[in-house]
């Protein structure tokens, strides 16, 4: 039925897909690079939000009250959810999540580098969700376009959900910041603790981010890094004055000329360390990923028995 | 985990509307398919419905716009309203 087509023709077809701006969807023809940067960078989207269950994960226990509890524990389980949404597009590329899982664990794939660092106070929650998750919609809302159509469409499911987990968190610094001293002394410890990450999320400069070029081609980019921290800069410094947080950057200024806030230089050293896995918490997070996964090696057993001991009775 | 079955999930979200394809998840057995759909896809009331069907059991034509599949449809434009020309004081039509 299918007209045997060359590789030229494929080729100028899914490059005439994309020039339309149209989605490229599971059954098309890809290039072998397009499906392995695809299948890559889904992936460890899909491990951030799986290993990103932990930092916060770390305070359902000891959530100050039963409200904030329940909030935490439906914001852990988004996550959760969030990662497998990913983990079922790259599916529809060819990859076997059971695969992926075993690359996580063994290191062989990344997450974001984010994750690495400790959650020390209870207002490091409240952080996350202002700052982390801030600076996760705005890496994420532009890949709602992505070319990729299973990854654009997860992503739309992920960006709605993540407006609630930012706004929790917010609330809950402006709730603390209306309280004690000694919970203003702890907001404004985990927001100089956690600020610079945040900014490191978006990766590397654009000057030192080689892919860059080929992913905007291929349109399942549409930023560089630099922009979109440059946005999340601009949106952040207002939200501080609200707040009343000093952002730890003495270059912090707004700049008429440029109409953008001027920010500090990075620790590009720091970063390199935490994506290499030298960072306070890779090990644990990996440890702890695969013990949770070696753990439930019973649970995925009895269910495939209970499975097939049903079929049985049903002939 | 590895012979856990690909089942497509399909939610209708509200009384009146078409299921529609909302993504994929593994599950053992029918029933945990739907538990596990239910648990990921309509965390905030999304669904009223869910369908869940093993992903080997869909049969698919080739999404490729080229794919002569649907070239019969093309060719029949008569069978859209907008071929037939009614003069403008025609009413209710």
């Amino acid at each position: 039925m299918i007209a045997a087509l060359s590789e030229e023709d494929l080729e100028r077809h899914f490059e005439h897909t994309l020039e339309k701006d149209q989605r490229i969807e599971p059954r098309d023809w890809v290039p072998d690079g397009y499906r392995k940067t695809m299948i890559r960078q889904i992936a460890q989207h899909a491990h951030s939000e799986i290993i990103g269950m932990q930092p916060e994960g770390n305070w359902i226990t000891r959530a100050p009250s039963l409200r904030r509890k329940a909030i935490l524990l439906a914001k852990v389980q988004d996550e959760a959810g969030h990662g497998l949404y990913l983990y079922s597009a790259t599916e529809t590329l060819g990859a076997d999540r059971t695969d992926l899982t075993e690359r996580l664990i063994t290191g062989r794939q990344k997450y974001s580098s984010i994750f690495n660092y400790p959650t020390l106070t209870f207002a490091d929650v409240g952080v996350i969700g202002w700052l982390v998750d801030g600076a996760a919609i705005c890496n994420q809302v532009p890949l709602c376009r992505s070319s990729y159509g299973p990854y654009a469409r997860a992503m739309i499911r992920i960006c709605k959900e993540e407006s609630f987990h930012q706004r929790q968190g917010f609330e809950l610094l402006m709730t603390m910041m209306k309280g004690t001293a000694a919970q203003r002394d702890m907001v404004r410890e985990a927001v100089n603790r956690w600020w610079w990450p945040s900014l490191m999320m978006f990766g590397p400069p654009d000057a030192d981010s080689p892919n860059t070029a080929q992913s905007m081609a291929w349109k399942v980019k549409r930023h560089t890094n630099d922009e979109l921290r440059q946005r999340f800069v601009d949106m952040s410094v207002p939200q501080a004055e609200v707040l009343g947080v000093t952002l730890p950057d003495p270059d912090l200024r707004w700049n008429a000329d440029r109409g953008h806030y001027d920010f500090g230089e990075l620790d590009w050293d720091e970063f390199k360390q935490v994506v290499s896995g030298n960072g306070p918490c890779n090990a644990e997070r990996v440890e702890h990923r695969r013990k949770a996964h070696e753990d439930g090696e019973w649970v995925r057993e009895a269910a495939a028995v209970h499975a097939a001991r049903q079929k049985e009775r049903q002939r | 985990m590895n012979d856990w079955t690909l089942y497509e999930v399909f939610v209708r979200g509200k009384r009146g509307l078409n299921h529609v394809h909302v993504g994929s998840l593994r599950a053992a057995d029918d029933e945990m398919a739907l538990h596990n759909a239910r648990d990921l896809y309509t965390r905030r009331n999304e669904g009223v419905s869910i369908w869940v069907v093993r992903a080997a059991d869909i049969t698919a034509s080739s999404p490729d716009e080229k794919d002569p599949f649907f070239a019969p449809s093309g060719d029949k434009v008569y069978r859209h309203p907008t071929f037939y020309d009614i003069p403008d004081n025609v009413p209710h039509m």
